[in-house]
């Protein structure tokens, strides 16, 4: 199966469109016609062929032009990639992980060649071919983490474990959902998940972060996290909050299927072996209502969810404005007929 | 002016539990303004704490020098600004001992830079104490310029940097010592909401 790349963009004019593959196979969040936080962990298993869950990392269409965006990104802002200095063995780890996880799911578009610590990798799709040796940053153009990050598509996250807690001590994050890495850096699970409404008191954090504590190696495992976007924008950083937050209130009823996205991150966690530290890719997929409803119990389910969920998580997910336009839209989509349980379209 | 009491907040918020003397065992002790009287109650539980402490005071328009001074610490030294305090601080949290104990005391912004300072140096979280007295003025970050605006005391506040118009969040840095500040207007431009005092 070969991918054909989109040229399209994630700012400006806005060009960023799903081929009918890439919306059969969009994530879509919610199993049944709610939602609330709940700890949703499951393994990280290998899903069907063509699914985001085929690959341990999925590589899309949109992966040259999203590589794009985050070098402007970063052009812009080079505090979104940050590591602590302790954090460079984490680093390694990581770009092992995906080194070897790319070129063993994707032997047509990358390679790893090892001999002992000196290695070779080759990126086809960014025309990438890069000798270095393993551990010695010298013979990177920049440190590991940042290197491998400017290849994967989503924002990453390597925490430190100790003192019986997960630390935010390195990220790449281009592509967040209205937080800062800057800001964040240093902080532990509790803390970095305080704006978060509800879900502390619901106990969440306190069971995830006891299960991540005990991640094992070889045992990766997945979440799914969702929000919405006006406009496919990758970068709504709060740093930035000031420039892409007017587009918010330019939907009308007429636009409002074309330019609301639904926007999905398929988390994952891995535990690193020389650092013990874990890996969280961030992996974001927007999708426009507009393709969403082409698949009839999507269209269904989403109207329900959005229509009946706490004011709280949309005022916390920063759609209460448009919560009326984008429910009366997704409404005439709804005929009230039971939908099936799972994430996935009928057959 | 009694110790400052909080309404709760969320996780990342700083709690100050207040000053608990650990005795004669060498002590540095970082105070501004009104901190000056948590010193002083410390000092009056238990004179001992002042045997080897090294105390640094700053004013911050206050007038409690020569009361602190009284209070017989081993060293005093008054700074006019955090700044001034800065590098004298940092000589203090390099030559520590073992076994020597930070107390903290005065506003939100002292008391969270003299914490980043002393953990950055590698003092051990447990020696480190702090109570908050005196003024609720928060330290904050604007997001979008990263300046950082001493003493703001209304929500919102304009960012003495960049001029945008921040409103005040309580999702807190320790390693910036800073609140969030985020662009109030940013979706509607100038719809800005009545400023407010801040409140406990
Ligand atoms: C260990 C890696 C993780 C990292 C680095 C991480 C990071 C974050 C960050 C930065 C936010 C945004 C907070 C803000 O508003 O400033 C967030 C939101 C959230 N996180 Fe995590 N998280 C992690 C794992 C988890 C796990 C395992 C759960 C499982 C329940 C979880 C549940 C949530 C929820 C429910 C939200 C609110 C999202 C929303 O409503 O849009 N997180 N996370």
């Amino acid at each position: 199966m070969t991918i054909r790349f989109n040229d399209e963009t994630f700012r400006d004019d806005y060009t960023f469109h799903n081929s009918p593959e890439a919306v059969r196979r969009f994530p879509f969040p919610f199993d049944h016609d709610s939602y609330m936080y709940s700890v949703n962990i499951e393994p990280h298993r290998r899903g069907q062929a063509g699914s985001v869950f085929q690959h341990r990392f999925d590589v899309d269409e949109h992966y040259i032009a999203e590589m794009r965006d985050r070098e402007i990104t970063l052009k812009d802002d080079p505090l979104r990639c940050q590591s602590l200095p302790h954090m460079e063995l984490a680093g390694w780890d990581f770009l092992e992980l995906v080194m070897t996880c790319k070129a063993e799911d994707y032997p047509d578009l990358f390679s790893l060649t090892r001999d002992g610590d000196r290695w070779h990798w080759i990126n086809r799709p960014l025309g990438i071919d890069q000798r270095f040796t393993f551990l010695d940053a010298t013979t990177l153009p920049c440190g590991p983490m940042e290197y491998i990050t400017r290849q994967t598509q989503g924002d990453h996250a390597l925490l430190d474990q100790r003192e019986g807690n997960l630390w935010m001590d390195a990220g790449m994050i281009t592509s967040q959902a209205d937080w800062s890495l800057d800001f964040d850096i240093g902080m532990n699970f509790f803390e970095w998940h305080a704006p978060v409404p509800k879900a502390a008191e619901m106990g969440v954090f306190q069971r995830a972060l006891k299960f991540l504590l005990n991640l094992q190696q070889g045992a990766p495992v997945r979440r799914l996290n969702w929000t919405m976007t006006v406009n496919p924008r990758l970068d709504t950083s709060p740093e930035n909050y000031h420039k892409w937050g007017p587009e918010k209130r330019t939907l009308t009823p007429e636009t409002v299927g074309a330019k609301q996205y639904l926007r999905v991150e398929l988390q994952t966690l891995w535990r690193l072996p020389r650092s013990n530290a874990v890996a969280f890719p961030i992996r974001c997929y927007l999708c426009a209502l507009e393709d969403i409803v082409t698949v009839p119990k999507w269209g269904r389910r989403l109207h329900r969810v959005l229509r009946d969920l706490p004011e709280e998580l949309a005022t916390y997910k920063g759609f209460s404005v448009n919560r009326p336009m984008i429910v009366d839209y997704l409404s005439k989509f709804d005929d009230g007929a039971p939908t099936s349980p799972g994430i996935f379209p009928d057959p | 002016m009694p110790p400052t009491a909080f309404t709760p907040s969320i996780p990342s918020r700083p709690v100050y539990p207040g000053l608990v003397s650990r005795g004669a065992t060498p002590a540095l002790m970082l105070a501004d303004a009104e901190g000056a009287l948590a010193l002083a109650d410390l000092a009056a539980s238990d004179p001992a704490v002042m045997d080897r402490a090294h105390l640094i005071y700053i004013p911050a328009g206050s007038d409690h020098g020569a009361r602190l001074q009284a209070l017989r610490p081993a060293q005093f030294h008054q700074a006019p600004s955090f700044a001034t305090a800065l590098p004298r601080l940092r000589k203090a949290l390099a030559d520590a001992h073992m076994g020597t104990v930070l107390y903290l005391a005065g506003t939100e912004g002292l008391i969270g830079q003299g914490l980043a300072e002393a953990l950055a140096a590698g003092l051990p979280a447990d020696a480190i104490q702090s109570e908050h007295r005196g003024s609720i003025a928060r330290r904050m970050q604007c997001v979008h310029c990263k300046g950082v605006t001493e003493d703001v005391t209304t929500d919102p506040f304009t960012c003495s940097h960049c001029g945008l118009t921040l409103f005040v969040r309580d999702h807190y840095s320790r390693r910036l010592a800073a609140f969030q500040g985020v662009c109030v207007d940013a979706e509607a431009p100038g719809d800005i909401p009545e400023t407010q005092e801040i409140r406990p």
